[in-house]
């Protein structure tokens, strides 16, 4: 089993980045412990910025620092960075076309038994909301380094959320397949597709293995890309196969699985399930006891696709 | 150009943002008449911006915070020639970029602002970034006093004295007037030097309406070294119209044809006579 943290990676990224391009500066909200940023404020200190419990200031200081030629990564728990800077974002950053990068870590239900004050199942709903943010969820780690380099050579604002805790390859060191703002297909089926986003995706991956066992065949898709959502992967979806599952660790109230539901109902009308957090405080526990809670597992997946086939 | 003449400026300006609200349908009056002069000042006497220079990184940074006193700063940029004045004739009109709030898609304009309690955060972002680069360049941003209730002002005002942003200035637009009517009632904002210097900034006066005052002020707000200034400028909100001086109500009114003769004639009579 992976033990190295998505959030990691993105510091190992950036720590090397910073190093041939002095624009580059991270900034935290007294995160940097949980950003897994100590390697990089080490080596680069004069690139960093504390700015102490406040989220709102460090979306506005990094939006005038990217307004001075800076290229800012605003690092901070996603759940404080998604929702009580969402104004910052909106104004500073994307209204004003800022080139700076949200990094919103131990995202979802990471934080598990601290609650809802916590929890980030509204991030893809209020940063996907504002014309001119893209929102990225990245699987595991290999994709979050492949994310991570995409992002680093673009100018423009981007919301990127990981979780806080290791998470299952999805892919391997050697074989990472990646065409930025493309989902990346993980399984070749034609009975189904399964669409799955951040660390839904390993479970996504279990599913089409254990439903081709029992003859179904599913097609399996990584859609990292939340906002730019790859709508050609959608459309096809629904056109050469029967019916649709996505999956995301988010509130099944303005995902990526809403996303996916409005482009299928004007395209091509399939049958949609979303799998996600239903609208309520989320139930107590560590993000596997809560994903087995609401079903978001390789084998919830399965009965879903199972009910799908029958209906389809 | 002299204070006299300055001071002129300053109302023949206030009449082209008459112009602006009466044929534009909207804006904010009151406010626009109190920041007039603070605009004149920095863009006249101080700020290192232009249309030749306006994208060099070298140049000075502004920010209008109170963003709804755009038409004052359209009249200012005009004046400056960052765009043609015909340009604002399509303020407020379907499809213009010229709308009631400042956006960067205009020349001269650094940052989108109209929510107030973003700018000055976002120029301690600038500052940051001057000092990062060696750059000489200083960084302005005008707050109005309603604004400071706002809890990220203070998130700003925390970060720019810690980080003891010496090429930072704030400037509040300090009319005493809200919409709803006097600050001090609407949520009190005196002791207001106490605040500031509680945050670690260095607090100047001026007589927000007179040139020579405010020019006084920035100029040792430029010359303090080992943190950042604000500059409380107390001005009359409605300036140049005797009739809206200091009265709520013409926060952002659109004056009458009637009225509309009236302030035209009382800024040309002000204007002649600061000469």
């Amino acid at each position: 089993m992976n033990t190295i943290p998505n959030r990691q990676v993105i510091c190992e990224v950036l720590t090397a980045a910073a190093a041939k391009d002095r624009d580059i500066v991270v900034l935290c909200s007294d995160s940097r412990g949980s950003a897994s940023l100590g390697p990089y404020v080490a080596a680069h200190p004069g690139q960093f910025v504390e700015v102490g419990i406040a989220e709102q200031n460090l979306v506005s200081i990094s939006a005038g620092l990217a307004a001075c030629g800076k290229k800012p990564f605003a690092v901070s728990p996603a759940c404080f960075l998604s929702t009580r800077s969402m104004e910052q974002v909106k104004v500073d950053v994307a209204y004003s076309g800022t080139n700076v990068k949200l990094i919103g870590i131990s995202g979802g239900v990471s934080y598990g038994a601290l609650g809802m004050t916590h929890h980030s199942a509204q991030d893809i709903a209020t940063m996907g909301s504002i014309p001119g943010m893209r929102v990225y969820l990245p699987s595991d780690r290999f994709q979050t380094r492949a994310l991570m380099e995409a992002l680093l050579a673009d100018p423009k604002a981007a919301y990127v959320r990981v979780g806080r805790n290791p998470v299952p390859d999805v892919y391997r060191e050697e074989s990472v397949p990646f065409t930025f703002n493309k989902a990346t297909l993980l399984q070749e089926g034609t009975d189904l597709t399964i669409i799955a986003c951040g660390e839904m995706v390993h479970a996504a991956k279990e599913a089409g293995a254990l439903l081709a066992d029992r003859g179904i065949s599913a097609r399996v898709l990584d859609m990292y890309c939340v906002k730019p959502i790859d709508r050609d992967s959608v459309i096809r979806a629904a056109r050469e196969t029967k019916a649709i599952i996505t999956v995301e660790e988010h509130s099944v109230i303005g995902g990526m699985g809403a996303m996916v539901s409005q482009i299928v109902c004007g395209e091509h009308p399939v049958l949609v399930r979303n799998m996600a957090l239903s609208d309520a405080p989320v139930v107590t526990g560590v993000s596997k006891e809560v994903f087995d809670h609401y079903g978001l597992t390789a084998g919830g997946i399965v009965k879903i696709a199972e009910e799908l086939m029958r209906l389809a | 150009m002299n204070y006299k003449e300055l001071t002129s400026k300053s109302f023949a300006l206030r009449r082209e943002v008459l112009e602006l609200i009466y044929r534009g349908g909207g804006g904010h009056f009151g406010g626009d008449f109190s920041v007039m002069d603070i605009l004149v000042t920095l863009y006249c006497l101080h700020m290192n911006v232009s249309p030749e220079n306006q994208d060099d990184p070298g140049r000075d940074r502004f920010i209008l915070s109170k963003g709804h006193s755009v038409e004052a700063l359209y009249a200012v940029l005009a004046d400056r020639g960052f765009f043609p004045r015909e340009e604002l004739e399509t303020f407020s009109r379907y499809g213009s970029k010229y709308i009631g709030h400042p956006n960067n898609k205009i020349n001269g304009i650094e940052m989108n602002s109209g929510s107030l309690g973003h700018g000055l955060p976002v120029a301690v972002g600038m500052a940051l970034a001057g000092r990062m680069d060696g750059a000489a360049y200083r960084v302005y941003t005008v707050l109005g006093d309603g604004e400071l209730a706002e809890g990220s002002v203070w998130e700003g005002a925390m970060a720019g004295g810690h980080f003891k942003l010496d090429n930072l200035t704030a400037i509040v637009d300090r009319n005493r007037l809200q919409i709803s009517g006097s600050t001090e009632d609407v949520m009190a904002q005196d002791s207001l030097d106490d605040r500031w210097a509680a945050f670690g900034w260095h607090v100047l006066h001026a007589s927000g309406n007179d040139i020579a005052s405010l020019d006084g002020a920035v100029t040792a707000a430029k010359a303090h070294r080992g943190g950042p200034s604000v500059i409380i400028a107390d001005t009359i909100k409605g300036c140049g119209y005797s009739a809206a001086e200091n009265q709520a109500g013409w926060h952002h009114k659109v004056p009458t044809a009637e009225q509309y003769e009236a302030i035209k004639a009382e800024l040309e009579e002000r204007r002649v006579n600061a000469l």
